[in-house]
């Protein structure tokens, strides 16, 4: 059967399963906007092509599927480009779909060109200028294929506007085959015995846990090997949810701003068993002094990520899903009493989590203290299976240490780009893929405005988001690095002016709440889970407040401040 | 340490932009990079000089393979290799010069291309310690301009780095 460019572009999205689209129309994909007309696709229009792609990632945050953008040629691909490069650095899988230029008139200065396939190269995991209308579907199955299985990324395809409207014959392929890829994925047996006999020597041993253990799917895999060999768990920023955080062997975040138990354990362990984790500069801290003492067992999926900061003494390149099914399996037919060898090392931890919890001083002057934000926010949400997006600095951090996760998949936050915007954008491509549920973002006043212009997306979908907004005035993460670093020397960081966030929610036809004192916060919040429409809470907060414990850029554990 | 990698690839579009792109991005040096069609039309042949320690020709290595249009890296360094580099050198060929030129191109196997009144352009073949003693020789003879191809290499023996379709692999 014959189809147009477009309904081939329309059909193949139809045939990978995609329900959902975020995207803008503009001159160079009108054919692909004409075909979306009636069709069994729900696209959500956005207000800026950035919002379409943050949309896309949070979608496939949340559901584990693959994301998919669409916007226009030259500006309306460009203003992707941040989405795209936070999906990269986060290794989420998505497929955004770029209009161009007629082919005849690309690298002619047309009007809306840009060479999106250049400027994202470094962004993607891989891209696309179709240029036929016959490699259309074989080329968006690939797509797909590649964003979705290794280490997932963001795929790019251009599109020329000629291509959508030419015509082909339509027949979706059932498989793909690509020579030059293929990724490993079944963990060498030897390896992993030879991973899982140093954690059998170990005395002291800690699993330092990545996002790619929630990319995997492993979580389940992961609970049932930590309680069977009593192995503490620490989870980075990415990793948030892949282990419950109210389990007596987890530890808490570590890093930057880890928890002083986290990173300790980091610092004495025998042997650090990384899955699915990349050794980022805020986890390590300085380079020269990390994991100098310890047997390094590294498990990813990305041959690039492992010895690339730390070396790793084992190194298995495989799926962390497969890994961890081995390691069951091994640590099934093991008789050894791992509870009885880990009794000293769990209560040397427990000693240093009942010393130095994450904790906040009360509120002296009646200001709202925003970690109480944070905790009631939580627990308010108790028993609404939420979702938390967030957006980037203080409001970020406070978020990933106290709320409270029971699964993957619930916490989604820019870790490797720190994208500010990105908060409630996601949260509104989490809320499209999970109608019922809860999902809430923490925000700062900064990064709020960033992308601010989504509420009305999410009235105009009904798509009930709720933004918490820790409103202190400042851009709080320079403002604490400016407080320590620099002197209190408060360069640009205080915004003289914010708008009236109540009145712009309202205006956009969401709710807006004003609290500013602490009796008012829990049933604020309560209210606001209760509304079935976007709400903007915009919780005025101590302004000198600051995130700790911290460890200084490139300092070490030595160096840590606590509160 | 110099490394020379040897690199097949799918004949496509911005192939070599994305592999630029890569040494580019990370602040790796490329000294030499060549390309072209190889036996089969569809596959095409980068051979990469560059320069580093272990841990970055590793990082190099990894992040090569791991581009979805790479079919295969050797790095060929370390193996029994062939390699190969053309120059191109215009002389000055002053009466003087012109016997000297002509036993320095027959010691170097070399040949001359093109004869002008006041030049010979030699070309020269072989691995880059044969063009930098060549270049070294005739340099006070007085040189015009001069093109080098970059290095080209092939591992010795049979189909070392032919390309093969990949199968899923477990890695350790």
């Amino acid at each position: 059967m014959k189809l147009k460019g477009a309904q081939i572009v329309v059909e193949s999205l139809i045939a990978e399963g995609v329900d959902t689209i975020f995207g803008f129309p503009g001159g160079a994909v009108l054919p692909l906007y004409d075909a979306l007309y009636g069709a069994k696709l729900k696209h959500i229009l956005v207000r800026h092509e950035q919002g379409a792609a943050h949309m896309a990632d949070g979608y496939a945050r949340a559901t584990g599927r693959c994301g998919v953008a669409l916007v226009t040629s030259g500006p309306g691909a460009t203003n992707t480009v941040t989405g795209i490069a936070t999906a990269y650095m986060d290794s989420i899988p998505m497929v955004i779909l770029t209009g161009q230029v007629p082919v005849g008139l690309i690298g002619n200065d047309a009007f809306q060109e840009a060479d999106i396939v250049g400027i994202t190269r470094p962004c993607t995991k891989h891209s696309y200028l179709v240029r036929d209308v016959n490699d259309l579907a074989r080329t968006i199955k690939e797509a797909f294929y590649i964003a979705t299985t290794g280490k997932p990324g963001p795929v790019l395809i251009d599109l020329p506007k000629d291509v959508l409207n030419a015509a082909a014959e339509f027949e979706y392929p059932k498989t793909v085959s690509l020579r030059s890829y293929n990724p490993t994925v079944e963990g060498h047996p030897a390896q992993v015995k030879r991973a899982f006999e140093a954690m059998k020597q170990a005395k002291q041993p800690v699993l330092y846990i990545g996002g790619g253990m929630i990319l995997a799917n492993a979580s389940a895999e992961l609970a049932k090997f930590a309680k069977k060999t009593r192995m503490p768990v620490t989870t980075t920023l990415m990793a948030m949810g892949a282990y419950p955080t109210r389990d007596d062997l987890f530890l808490g975040m570590l890093g930057m701003h880890g928890t002083y138990a986290a990173n300790m354990a980091m610092h004495e362990c025998d042997v650090m068993v990384c899955l699915g984790a990349r050794f980022d500069d805020r986890v390590t801290g300085r380079l020269d002094a990390f994991a100098k003492n310890c047997t390094v067992i590294h498990v990813d999926i990305d041959p690039t990520s492992i010895s690339k900061n730390v070396t790793a003494h084992i190194p298995v390149v495989a799926d962390l899903l497969d890994v961890m099914k081995k390691l069951n399996a091994l640590a099934e037919k093991d008789a050894i009493d791992w509870d009885d060898k880990h009794r000293p090392w769990l209560t040397r931890l427990e000693e240093w989590k009942s010393l130095y919890p994450l904790r906040y001083g009360k509120s002296e002057t009646g200001i709202i203290k925003p970690q109480f934000v944070v905790e009631q926010a939580w627990e308010a949400a108790k028993g609404r299976d939420p979702i938390w997006t967030t957006e980037v600095g203080q409001a970020q951090m406070w978020a990933a240490q106290f709320l409270q996760f029971d699964g993957p998949r619930t916490f989604l936050s820019s870790g490797g780009l720190g994208t500010m915007g990105y908060g409630l954008p996601a949260a509104i491509g989490a809320q499209a893929a999970f109608p019922g549920r809860l999902v809430v973002n923490i925000a700062g006043d900064g990064s709020i405005q960033m992308n601010i212009q989504e509420m009305i997306t999410a009235v105009q979908y009904s798509l009930p988001v709720k933004t918490v907004i820790l409103n202190n005035g400042v851009l709080g993460m320079v403002h604490q690095w400016q407080e320590l670093f620099h002197g209190k020397r408060y360069s640009s960081s205080e915004f003289q002016m914010n708008p009236d966030f109540v009145k712009l929610a309202e205006a956009y036809g969401a709710v807006g709440m004003r609290i500013t004192k602490e009796a008012d916060v829990r049933p604020a919040l309560e209210e606001a889970y209760r509304i079935n429409k976007p709400v903007l809470m915009d919780f005025v907060v101590e302004k000198e407040e600051k995130v700790f414990p911290m460890v200084p850029a490139g300092g070490t554990v030595k160096e840590m401040m606590l509160l | 340490m110099k490394h020379t990698i040897s690199v097949l690839v799918e004949n496509r579009f911005g192939v070599l932009a994305r592999v630029a792109g890569l040494f580019s991005g990370r602040g790796f040096n490329i000294e030499s990079l060549t390309v072209a069609e190889t036996e089969d039309a569809a596959v095409s042949r980068m051979t990469i000089v560059t320069r580093g320690e272990d841990r970055i020709i590793e990082q190099i290595n990894k992040q090569l393979n791991k581009l979805i249009d790479v079919i295969k890296v050797v790095d060929v360094t370390a193996e029994e290799h062939v390699e190969r580099e053309l120059l191109l050198v215009k002389l000055n060929a002053e009466e003087k010069n012109r016997a000297e030129i002509l036993r320095m191109v027959e010691i170097f196997r070399g040949k001359i291309v093109d004869v002008s009144a006041k030049s010979y352009t030699v070309e020269i073949s072989g691995g880059d310690r044969k063009i930098e003693a060549f270049i070294e020789m005739v340099r006070p003879l007085g040189m015009q301009e001069m093109a080098r191809s970059g290095k080209i290499a092939l591992p010795r023996g049979t189909g070392a780095s032919a390309p093969k379709a990949k199968k899923p692999k477990s890695g350790g």
